[in-house]
C-alpha cells in the first residue's frame, strides 16, 4: 500500500502548486502513471480520495493516464512495448529484456479557482 | 501527514521517540527548478465538463521529494566514504538472521551500524546490538517501507563512522521498497528458499531494482522442492545484471562469498570519498556533493 505515501506526495505538489497559483480550490488533478511504476492505479484512486479530504482538493477529480511500458530486448537489439516485467519479448519471445520506459509518475497539471 | 514538509510520517517512531523535527530545514533543494507557469490551459484541454477554474502545467515527478531526500544522503554517505546497502524481502526470509552473522564477521573490521524498519517493535535493533554493534530502529507505524526522510533522520541519530557501513534492514515486503529510494550504493534482495521460486515473478519490480540476490535458508535445499537454479533463471528473466549468492545465514554456507562482495562495495565507497575530496578539495565533512 504504498500508494497511500504516493497520494500523500501528490497531495503535497498539488498543495505547493496552488499556494503558488494563488488557489483556494482545486478541481481536478491529472496524473501521468507508467505501466512499470509499481502503482496500482485504482488503489491510488483510493488513496487520493482519502487523503485529500479536508484539504482544498477536496473532492477533486482525479484523471490518470497511463503510459506504456517499454525494454530493451537483447534478442530483438530493439525496443518493445511490454505490460509487466518478467513476460518475454512480444516479438522473438526471448526473456533477457530489460525495461526503458514506462516507470515515471507524474503530475501534469491541475485545474484550480 | 505532517502539513508543513509533507513528509507523511507523523506516525513514525525513531529508537521509540515520536518523529520530530522543527521543520527548520527548507525542501529547498528539489524544488530549485521552479517556475511560475503562466501559460494557459494545456492543450489536451478539459473540455466538456470541464471544472470552473484555471488548468496550469505541473509537470513534476511524484517523488521527487523523495529522491531528492535520497540524493542528499547519497552525498553524505559519498563525502563520509560509507557505503550503505537496501536490504528488502519479504518478512521472515531471515534478513536480521544473516544481519547478526554478517556482523559478526565484518563488523570489526568495516565498523557496521544498522538502520531496521519495523512496523511495530524493537526486536530487531535488539538483536543488532546485542551483537555489539549500533543499530536505530524506525517504527513507521502503519508505513509499507521506509522512505529517504526517515533514514535522515535514523542517520542522524546513527552518526556512522567515516568509512563504515551501514545496512538498512527495510520494512518486510516486496512491492513497497522497491519504489523508494533511500540513498544506498545498491539494494539486496533476500529470498529464503522456503519461499517460491516464482517469487521474483511475482514480485519483479523488488528484483528488478536489486543488484543482488540473497539466496538464503539454503541449508533446507534437502528437504524441500524448492528449484534454486529455477529461482536464479526467473531473477534474471526480471533482472538480467542481477547476481546472485547462495546463502545460509545459519550454517555460514556461502556468507565468505557474501562478505567478500561487502568488502569490495565498501572498497569503492571509499574510494568515492577519496576521490571526491580530490575533486572538491573540500574534505570529507562537506556535503556539498
Amino acid at each position: 500500500m504504498h500508494e497511500m505515501s504516493i497520494a500523500e506526495s501528490v497531495l503535497g505538489i498539488v498543495e505547493e502548486t496552488a499556494r503558488r497559483e494563488g488557489f483556494s480550490r482545486v478541481a481536478e488533478v491529472r496524473l501521468e502513471i507508467g505501466r512499470l511504476a509499481a502503482v496500482e492505479v485504482e488503489a491510488l484512486r483510493f488513496c487520493f480520495d482519502a487523503v485529500v479530504r479536508g484539504s482544498l482538493a477536496e473532492g477533486a477529480a482525479l484523471a490518470i493516464e497511463e503510459t506504456p511500458g517499454t525494454a530493451w530486448c537483447f534478442g530483438c537489439n530493439d525496443t518493445v512495448s511490454v505490460d509487466s516485467r518478467g513476460e518475454p519479448c512480444p516479438r522473438c519471445g526471448g526473456a533477457r529484456l530489460q525495461v526503458s520506459g514506462g516507470t515515471d509518475m507524474r503530475v501534469k497539471d491541475l485545474v484550480g479557482s | 501527514m505532517c502539513t508543513t514538509c509533507g513528509c507523511g510520517t507523523d506516525h513514525v517512531t525513531i529508537d521509540g521517540k515520536a518523529h520530530g523535527h522543527d521543520h527548520g530545514h527548507d525542501h529547498g533543494h528539489d524544488h530549485g527548478h521552479d517556475h511560475r507557469h503562466d501559460h494557459p490551459a494545456p492543450a489536451h484541454a478539459h473540455a466538456a465538463g470541464t471544472p470552473a477554474g484555471r488548468a496550469v502545467a505541473v509537470e513534476r515527478d511524484i517523488l521527487a521529494r523523495n529522491d531528492a531526500e535520497a540524493d542528499a544522503n547519497r552525498r553524505r554517505f559519498t563525502a563520509q566514504g560509507i557505503l550503505a546497502l537496501n536490504l528488502v524481502s519479504s518478512p521472515g526470509s531471515g534478513k536480521t538472521t544473516l544481519l547478526v552473522e554478517t556482523i559478526r564477521r565484518l563488523g570489526g573490521d568495516l565498523g557496521l551500524a544498522v538502520v531496521e524498519g519495523d512496523q511495530q517493535t524493537s526486536n530487531d535493533a535488539e538483536r543488532i546490538r546485542a551483537t555489539g554493534a549500533h543499530a536505530v530502529q524506525v517504527n513507521t507505524g502503519k508505513g509499507c517501507h521506509l522512505d529517504a526522510h526517515m533514514v535522515a533522520h535514523a542517520l542522524d541519530h546513527l552518526a556512522p563512522a567515516e568509512d563504515s557501513v551501514v545496512m538498512i534492514e527495510n520494512v518486510g515486503n516486496l512491492v513497497c521498497p522497491a519504489a523508494f529510494d533511500l540513498g544506498e550504493a545498491h539494494k539486496v534482495v533476500v529470498l529464503s528458499v522456503t519461499e517460491g521460486e516464482d517469487k521474483p515473478l511475482k514480485y519483479p519490480d523488488m528484483f528488478a531494482a536489486a543488484d543482488l540476490m540473497l539466496l538464503n535458508k539454503c541449508d533446507l535445499l534437502p528437504h524441500l522442492a524448492f528449484d534454486a537454479d529455477l529461482c536464479e533463471a526467473n531473477a534474471r528473466r526480471v533482472n538480467p545484471a542481477i547476481e546472485v549468492l547462495r546463502v545460509s545465514a545459519t550454517t555460514g554456507e556461502g556468507l565468505d562469498a557474501w562478505c567478500d562482495w561487502v568488502r569490495a562495495a565498501a572498497r569503492e565507497a571509499r574510494g568515492r570519498r577519496v576521490r571526491g575530496a580530490a575533486r572538491t578539495g573540500c574534505g570529507a565533512a562537506c556535503t556539498c556533493g
